[in-house]
């Protein structure tokens, strides 16, 4: 007999008995999912975990209406092919005045349609649990971060009230109004996220494979022009080349990289090979040091 | 980034396959700021190279801006995340770090030295397998190198490396380490460790932490990257007996009833008989199900649901356990307390007590003693602060099932939770479980035992006779009476089979009557005790734990065990009542000794062997030493 879990068992099993404790624990939970990698994962997860009924809460989709097209296509999907409840929030008073990234800059964009939709959402629904799908390898102010993550009912998180985790004990106690975010894959790395994906054989949305897209380079990034509100500015120009998205989210904050990899493998074999971090490719991580921590605080996942 | 093999670029499909059987490896550093531990730490995930090129350029501008290397790069600028302590300079909590090699994927707890962090030393070793522990080889053996041990083995980690940092400022001097080694191994020799490794490195310049270097040519053991990449440590939760806390009743449809969880030690299979020590109810596993099909056999760490042959009655919180090994059931148990929170423990709140899958409310009877993780000196306290841990019983609104937590890691231990604030406050590890009556508040009497002992001018105590039937028990406490007697002294003779003629008569001898026997007897003593009365008991009381129950009752110092240990060839012989005989023929059940288990005491005051010593000498010794 073989007493030695591999990791990806290891990582597979903690993270179903998490999700199984939000399940179990809390009145009203609910499931992020942002179609990215890791959501896929963390879905993929849920399902394992009460197999053979169904996850015993809805999908919850912020969305900014910026997102790529085939984000949404794969989106709607997936929700319908698994028998998920899905649910789509966008905040309708920063739609109607016309938020953008290319009006309101990033900063303020992500603001309102982001991390303002959630807790909209939230409040609306009145969730007292939500899955995120977030790491500790990310970023290094997320390795402090709690599986169970405090947060009150103005959605702040604060550093100095998390509660202490040991061995595999979660505090799910919360007041009304108050909420915890859980992060079922806080121990994975993006490299695991990858290997397991190629292991179970997720469906991923088809932008992380290489195809032949149209970009345009702006800021040293490539964004692609996923539809006609991309208004190129003198002197660009669109060009049609080879490239894939490491990491996804709104189309016009997102950077492509040029690359062949179309499969799995190739994407592994060059994710092994590359010199930068995944996030890397999103514009929001860009200001001062410490920029991700400011926006946890403020409620951002 | 992190893997050279070369089969990344070559064939990269061999790789991944080889990928797929990789390990897992958790551990904690111990040490603080000055030990070199972020430095080590950098050096790890550096080394391994974890580090991209635009954290490196991050990293670079930052260690120019804050770093302590001057130009050079700061390792530990890598690890810090919250900017509030940054700036102060200093780790306040746990943080995880995550790095691999072609052999395992490490996750490391990163926690802070400090005194006043046994919190997060505790957290961060709560899931740890390995210790790292952390000394500066010019200052040796630190009472935080101590207090980091101590902690560690509290928290049940069996596995050290001494990790001896900064030999390049010692000039790899081979004497150096060895003296640190020989203390150390001399100072831990009592935590219990199974494996001590002591690694002489040099963070800083890299010797043995990955690449073995020709600086150290005296040392021939393991680099600290071998040791980590090989050591052994998932192996023992899985070699324990059958435990799977229930979080999750799985109930799609009428067909299907599951029960969902982690098995938290031992495997099991299809077919294997399972209990639920909450009704005592048995049924068989039926299937072990699984998204990806059923599994013949699963075992600790793996999260699975199971479906049994018979429709028991099982919810979240229940524990399905080995027949053959069960669980303890209990409702008090004493335990080792972290206190985790700036809001002093109090004995007597009610908290909640989250165990497994399993909330109760439960309150800290007594506070026995606390422990200085300095000194590891016991010293007397009727609270606990943030950072100080105590030996408590507590006492549960419910029993729950567990075991003690240095048999069994997986569920042995838990939190406290304020009920006003919800927030985490205490952590714990079961010693073993106490069964005692609940807190049915006393009538307060003017006239109390000190008054009533005082007018009869003797030290009230029960004296415990324990041991197999025909050990002699009876006999020697008869004759112990007697002196006291004849002594002016006012006694009492409880004997087991009197005390079966009258009080417990309605009792048989099953383990559930023994106890409930012992209970009885127990009490009535306390009530004697409290008369003013020296008490004899003289049953064989087999086990443990009852009689744990038994002294828990009185005041420190009023019990006295005595454990007439007669070998049980000499009890046969003998067979005063001839129930040997019947016993070994089957006629009589449950005879301990023959059919049912006799726990010998490991802390008795007194132990005596009526076959290699009169009993009437043994009496006068118990009188000479307890009445002289």
């Amino acid at each position: 007999m073989k007493i030695n879990m591999t990791h990806l068992r290891q990582l597979e099993a903690e993270s179903i008995h998490i999700i199984r404790e939000v399940a179990a624990e809390f009145e009203n939970p609910v499931m992020l999912y942002s179609i990215g990698k890791d959501y896929s994962v963390m879905l993929h997860l849920a399902r394992k975990a009460f197999y053979p009924g169904k996850p015993p809460f809805p999908l919850m989709h912020v969305d900014t209406t910026w997102k790529f097209r085939e984000m949404i296509e794969f989106r709607d999907r997936i929700a319908s092919e698994y028998g998920f409840d899905l649910l789509i929030y966008t905040n309708e008073e920063g739609a109607k005045q016309g938020v953008s990234p290319f009006t309101h800059g990033s900063a303020l964009y992500t603001d309102i349609m982001k991390t303002e939709g959630l807790k909209q959402a939230l409040d609306k629904y009145k969730f007292d649990a939500a899955f995120g799908g977030a790491r500790r390898d990310e970023e290094k102010s997320r390795a402090k971060e709690r599986i169970f993550s405090f947060r009150t009912e103005s959605h702040r998180w604060d550093p100095k009230s998390q509660r202490p985790e040991l061995w595999n004990l979660y505090n799910a106690k919360v007041r009304p109004g108050e909420s915890i975010r859980a992060f079922p894959l806080s121990n994975w790395t993006e490299l695991d996220i990858w290997q397991y994906i190629y292991l179970e054989q997720i469906p991923i949305v088809p932008l992380y494979y290489s195809a032949v897209r149209p970009v345009v380079e702006r800021d040293g990034m490539l964004i692609m022009i996923d539809d006609d509100r991309l208004k190129l500015l003198p002197g660009e120009k669109v060009e049609e080349k080879s490239v894939r998205f490491r990491t996804l989210g709104c189309y016009p904050l997102t950077g492509a990289v040029e690359s062949t990899a179309a499969t799995l493998p190739e994407i592994i074999q060059e994710m092994l090979l590359t010199r930068t971090s995944e996030r890397q490719g999103r514009l929001i991580d860009h200001d001062q040091a410490g920029s991700m921590e400011k926006k946890k605080q403020e409620g951002y996942f | 980034m992190a893997h050279q093999s070369d089969l990344i670029a070559e064939d990269i499909l061999a790789y991944l396959k080889a990928q797929e059987e990789k390990g897992m490896l958790r551990f904690i550093t111990c040490g603080s700021v000055d030990d070199g531990k972020s430095t080590l730490i950098g050096r790890l995930l550096w080394d391994s190279k974890l580090v991209f090129e635009d954290q490196l350029a991050a990293l670079e501008v930052d260690s120019k801006k804050v770093g302590t290397q001057g130009e050079e790069i700061d390792y530990a600028l890598l690890l810090d995340g919250l900017q509030a302590e940054r700036e102060q300079g200093i780790t306040i909590d746990v943080a995880y770090r995550f790095f691999s090699t072609d052999k395992r994927k490490f996750i490391v707890a990163d926690t802070p030295g400090h005194e006043q962090y046994t919190r997060n030393m505790v957290t961060g070793a709560s899931t740890a397998g390995v210790a790292v522990i952390l000394v500066d080889a010019r200052k040796g053996v630190l009472t935080q190198t101590r207090r980091h041990s101590f902690l560690v083995s509290l928290v049940g980690i069996r596995k050290i490396i001494l990790a001896i940092n900064k030999m390049d400022l010692v000039d790899y001097d081979a004497e150096r380490y060895e003296t640190i080694c020989d203390e150390y191994r001399e100072f831990a020799k009592d935590l219990g460790f199974e494996e001590i490794a002591c690694i002489p490195i040099s963070a800083l310049k890299g010797d043995n932490v990955i690449e073995r270097t020709d600086v150290t040519s005296w040392y021939d053991g393991p680099t600290l990257m071998e040791y980590l990449e090989t050591v052994q440590v998932s192996d023992r939760q899985t070699q324990l007996p059958f435990r799977l806390p229930v979080q999750w009743v799985n109930r799609p449809n009428l067909d299907f009833r599951g029960f969902s969880g982690t098995i938290a030690s031992g495997t099991v299979r299809p077919g294997d008989e399972v209990i639920v020590p909450a009704s005592g109810q048995k049924s068989h596993v039926e299937r072990i199900v699984t998204m990806d099909g059923d599994l013949d056999e699963a075992m600790a760490g793996q999260a699975v649901t199971v479906t049994l042959t018979d429709e028991i009655d099982i919810s979240r919180g229940d524990l399905l356990a080995s027949p053959e090994a069960r669980p303890s059931y209990a409702d008090q148990f004493e335990a080792h307390l972290v206190w985790m929170h700036e809001e002093t423990l109090l004995p007597g709140r009610s908290y909640l007590l989250k165990c497994g899958a399993t909330t109760v409310p439960a309150q800290i009877s007594d506070l026995k003693y606390k422990i200085n993780v300095n000194t590891l000196i016991r010293e007397p306290g009727k609270t606990l602060d943030l950072n100080e841990i105590g030996v408590c019983n507590l006492t549960l609104s419910k029993s729950i099932s567990f075991d003690p937590y240095k048999e069994n890691r997986g569920t042995g231990n838990f939190v406290l939770i304020d009920r006003m604030t919800n927030a985490t406050v205490g952590a714990g590890m079961i010693d073993f479980p106490l069964r005692r009556a609940t807190n049915i508040h006393w009538q307060s009497i003017d006239i109390d035992k000190k008054s009533r002992a005082e007018l009869k001018g003797q030290k009230p105590r029960v004296l415990w006779f324990t041991g197999l039937s025909g050990a002699g028990k009876s006999t020697i406490a008869n004759m112990v009476e007697k002196k006291l007697h004849s002594l002016g002294k006012h006694s009492y003779l409880l004997d087991g089979d009197n005390v079966r003629h009258g009080l417990n008569r309605d009792l048989g001898f099953t383990d559930a009557d023994r106890v409930e026997n012992i209970r009885r007897v127990a009490e009535v003593s306390k009530l004697m005790v409290d008369a003013g009365l020296v008490v004899l008991v003289s049953f064989i009381s087999p086990f443990r734990s009852e009689r744990r129950m038994a002294r828990e009752l009185f005041e420190s110092g009023e019990f006295v065990e005595v454990y007439v240990n007669t070998p049980i060839e000499v009890c046969e012989e003998r067979d005063v009542k001839g129930l040997y005989k019947k016993a070994r023929s089957g006629e009589l059940k449950n005879f301990t000794g023959i059919d049912s288990a006799y726990e010998a005491p490991e802390s008795a005051e007194i132990v005596v062997d009526s076959s290699s010593q009169p009993a009437e000498e043994i009496a006068e010794e118990i009188v000479r030493q307890l009445f002289g």
